[in-house]
């Protein structure tokens, strides 16, 4: 089946006699066993909701993964990734990633023995370099946020699993409709729910994806013993959403291409990062691992003040966190997004503070592109 | 009107509302959103990002702060997020805890499995003696964590004695609150730093939601515990949070309720033949029944009794109840009954499981609102379906 049919074909409720078509929402907090001695399918909501097992295998499917568990957050689920290392263990990461991820690195896992090192992964060479002994998880968002560069993933699996070390890729800003890491040699797919895949930002979620019995174990145990799954009513709503992916993406990324065509030509505007424009330099590598470039993009202008004045104009584009949703958003990351990343690794990434980046919604083109155009023309 | 002047039942209605909220509805909205709207570039209302902060969530801390008698609490997905984010906020590799052994089994996995890995190191000991606590303590001990009523045996631990050995050594003490709630025992008034709930039991009552919260007066721990939730995502989701939000409106009265159909079947117990031991701390044989009017409100609506007959029969009993679920959890309307050495705390070593106190024939039942004769006749009926009143020959279970 293709994804199209896929994102609406499943079974939503899994021997429920009823037979409804939209999946239950189990809202509860335990279950009655039938036993004393011994659970049944469903003890505790913690553990496992018929809810939850609907979303997580349908994510587990999109992915072409064979265990998918679901989470509070998006952070929530990579802190649980980072739960398959222990005290000594070093994670390798590109250093364009989201600045929550990055505190989480360098402000949580440290305490716990567990370091982080940050390269550019687009320097193959030089990333391989950074790998020691120690390192036995290699971490990459493709595209990355808000730069938009983008990492071979392929090249990369290889590499760190030529050295023995893990390969998580952060999935977020492509979504499954687009790209699928397990398939490129990741071990461990994540996902911030709250991004493409929920697509209406109204629910906060993170997933993981793996095709690994032994790492669909480890992940579970974690889940179940740290207590971070996903509630049943929002994980309805990401079930909810997910069905309508294909189509909302392929709207946000028509919208996308020509905001950055558009983008590109304005006097405006210095450098636009976007891997749908042939002139961005990872437009070749994104077609060769992706089926598409997304619908974030951001841009420089050369000035903060015209940056700020463009985010703060703009009527149909929001002054948001979070991107993916059919509302288009804009923020200026060095402020917002990536304030959180910490100082000194501020300063080894090129993160140019008048960077906008964009979230392009399912509105109408010309109306988006009206609302930049006069969002840019009203910066005097 | 402050909360000082109110009684705790006043507060629990109102303690969550705010005069702010939209359209004057008498409920406070769900924000089921995950991102706001900024004014301009770095300048939010206050909300910037559902994973930070929530108002639906936020509504929620406030009123179980007024509960608590601190500043708004802050709340988690769940009561062992709430466990998992404590611990990572004030511990870092080579730190030791010291810990009531008689412990929610899901807090002891915790250790054992997850933070173990990190360096992290316990030491589970008997609480109720405060000389035990003082013994364990090492250099590298940062924070006591003690669990009172203890889970399932209900063995109390005396706070304000623990508080003053942590406060001498100049480390944390926090007290997993979960059985009674600050309205039946205030920890933080007995000396603790730290009150922790599962609020999936008694602060929500209906069996709806699981979430946990983290109360302190302390400013600096309150930051800390938010950073970390941020950075570890395990924040509180909106409709959950609207849920509890309702459901500890009625916290006082289900309480008072819980309490009387716990004292009326205890005593039923007490004087059942084929029952040997019940475990209550309101009745008058509790050995720590003083210890239990010092620093409890009332008794709880928690019963662990233990049966005669041996593991068959106490598992032909648990399998014959009609009106009583077999279920886990607690603190909701619904009576449920569960089989600790069998399901909560089968993964414990026999010898140690034994030790606690957790017999082949405890049996652990969370009192729920029925009508108590109703909960007895479904009790008495198992009992002799399951023919409890003959004495059977204890069989181990270690290889089941």
């Amino acid at each position: 089946m293709k994804i199209a049919s896929r994102l609406v074909s499943f079974d939503p409720a899994p021997g429920d006699r009823f037979r409804p078509i939209s999946t239950p929402i189990y809202q509860t907090a335990t279950f009655e066993q039938e036993y004393s001695d011994q659970f049944g399918e469903y003890d505790y909501s913690r553990s496992g909701n018929p809810t939850r097992a609907v979303v997580e295998k349908q994510i587990a499917s999109l992915e072409n993964g064979t265990h998918g568990y679901c989470f509070s957050s998006g952070m929530a689920a990579i802190t649980t990734a980072t739960k398959l290392l222990q005290n000594g263990d070093e994670i390798l990461a590109d250093n364009d990633l989201y600045g929550g991820t990055c505190r989480l690195f360098t402000k949580v896992l440290k305490r716990t023995g567990i370091s982080a090192k940050y390269a550019d992964a687009c320097d193959l060479e030089n990333f391989e370099r950074q790998i020691t002994p120690k390192t036995k998880m290699i971490y990459v968002e493709s595209p990355t946020n808000p730069l938009l560069r983008v990492v071979d993933l392929r090249k990369l699996g290889a590499t760190a699993h030529a050295h023995g070390a893990l390969f998580c890729v952060d999935n977020s800003s492509m979504s499954p409709y687009l790209q699928n890491p397990l398939d490129l040699g990741a071990d461990v797919v994540l996902h911030s729910g709250t991004k493409f895949l929920g697509g209406h930002h109204d629910v906060t979620a993170g997933s993981i994806v793996v095709k690994d019995k032994v790492l669909a174990e480890q992940i579970y145990f974690v889940q179940n013993a740290e207590g971070n799954a996903l509630a049943p009513f929002d994980c309805y709503l990401l079930l909810r959403g997910m069905k309508t992916l294909k189509l909302r993406l392929d709207c946000q990324q028509k919208n996308a291409q020509a905001i950055a065509e558009f983008l590109s030509q304005h006097k405006a505007i210095q450098r636009v990062c976007y891997p749908g424009l042939k002139s961005d330099a990872g437009y070749e590598l994104q077609h060769s691992q992706a089926r598409g470039a997304g619908a974030v993009l951001s841009f420089t202008t050369g000035s903060v003040a015209l940056s700020k004045a463009i985010a703060e104009n703009a009527k149909l584009f929001r002054i948001t966190v979070s991107f993916g949703s059919v509302n288009s958003s804009i923020s200026v990351p060095g402020n917002m997004s990536h304030a959180s990343v910490p100082v000194e690794l501020m300063s080894q990434r090129d993160l140019p503070k008048d960077l906008v980046r964009i979230s392009v919604g399912i509105e109408d083109e010309e109306d988006l592109l009206a609302d930049l155009d006069r969002a840019i023309q009203s910066y005097r | 009107m402050s909360s000082p002047d109110l009684d705790i039942s006043t507060v629990a209605i109102h303690g969550g509302r705010s005069l702010d909220s939209h359209a004057s509805s008498i409920l406070f909205p769900l924000y089921q959103t995950s991102t706001f709207v900024h004014d301009a570039v770095g300048v939010d209302k206050g909300f910037s990002y559902s994973r930070v902060s929530n108002p639906t969530v936020d509504a929620l801390e406030k009123a179980l702060g007024a509960l608590e008698g601190t500043p708004p609490v802050v709340c988690f997905r769940t009561g062992m997020a709430a466990v998992t984010t404590l611990f990572l906020s004030v511990l870092k590799s080579g730190d030791h805890v010291v810990l009531t052994d008689v412990v929610y089994g899901g807090t002891m996995r915790l250790f054992r499995e997850v933070l173990d890995h990190l360096g992290i190191t316990a030491s589970f000991v008997d609480t109720s003696d405060p000389g035990n606590v003082e013994a364990a303590i090492t250099p590298a001990t940062r924070i006591v964590f003690l669990e009172t009523p203890g889970n399932p045996t209900l063995k109390l631990s005396d706070i304000a004695a623990v508080a003053e050995i942590t406060k001498r050594h100049s480390i944390l003490l926090a007290v997993d609150n979960t059985f009674l709630t600050p309205i039946l025992q205030n920890v933080l008034q007995l000396g603790a730093d730290i009150s922790l709930l599962s609020t999936t039991k008694y602060i929500d009552g209906h069996n709806a939601t699981v979430g946990g919260s983290l109360a302190t007066q302390d400013e600096k721990l309150l930051e800390r515990f938010r950073l970390i939730r941020k950075t570890i995502g395990t924040t509180q989701a909106p409709f959950e949070a609207w849920l509890a939000l309702q459901g500890m409106k009625t916290l006082p009265a289900r309480l008072k309720l819980h309490c009387e159909n716990a004292q009326t079947i205890a005593e039923w117990l007490e004087s059942n033949p084929a029952v040997s031991r019940v475990y209550y701390p309101g009745l008058k044989s509790c050995p720590q029944k003083s210890l239990a009017e010092k620093q409890q409100g009332a008794a709880g609506g928690m019963i662990s009794f233990e049966l005669k007959a041996g593991y068959d029969a106490t598992i032909r009993m648990l399998n014959q109840v009609q009106l009583c679920s077999r279920a886990e959890s607690l603190g909701g309307l619904e009576t449920l009954i569960t089989h600790p050495s069998s399901t909560t705390h089968a993964d414990l070593d026999p010898e140690l499981r034994r030790n606690l106190g957790i017999t082949d024939g405890l049996v652990r039942l969370s009192v729920g609102l029925e009508a108590p004769q109703d909960i007895i006749r479904d009790l008495e009926q198992a009992m002799v379906a399951a023919g409890c009143s003959v004495q059977e020959k204890e069989v181990g279970h270690e290889n089941r």
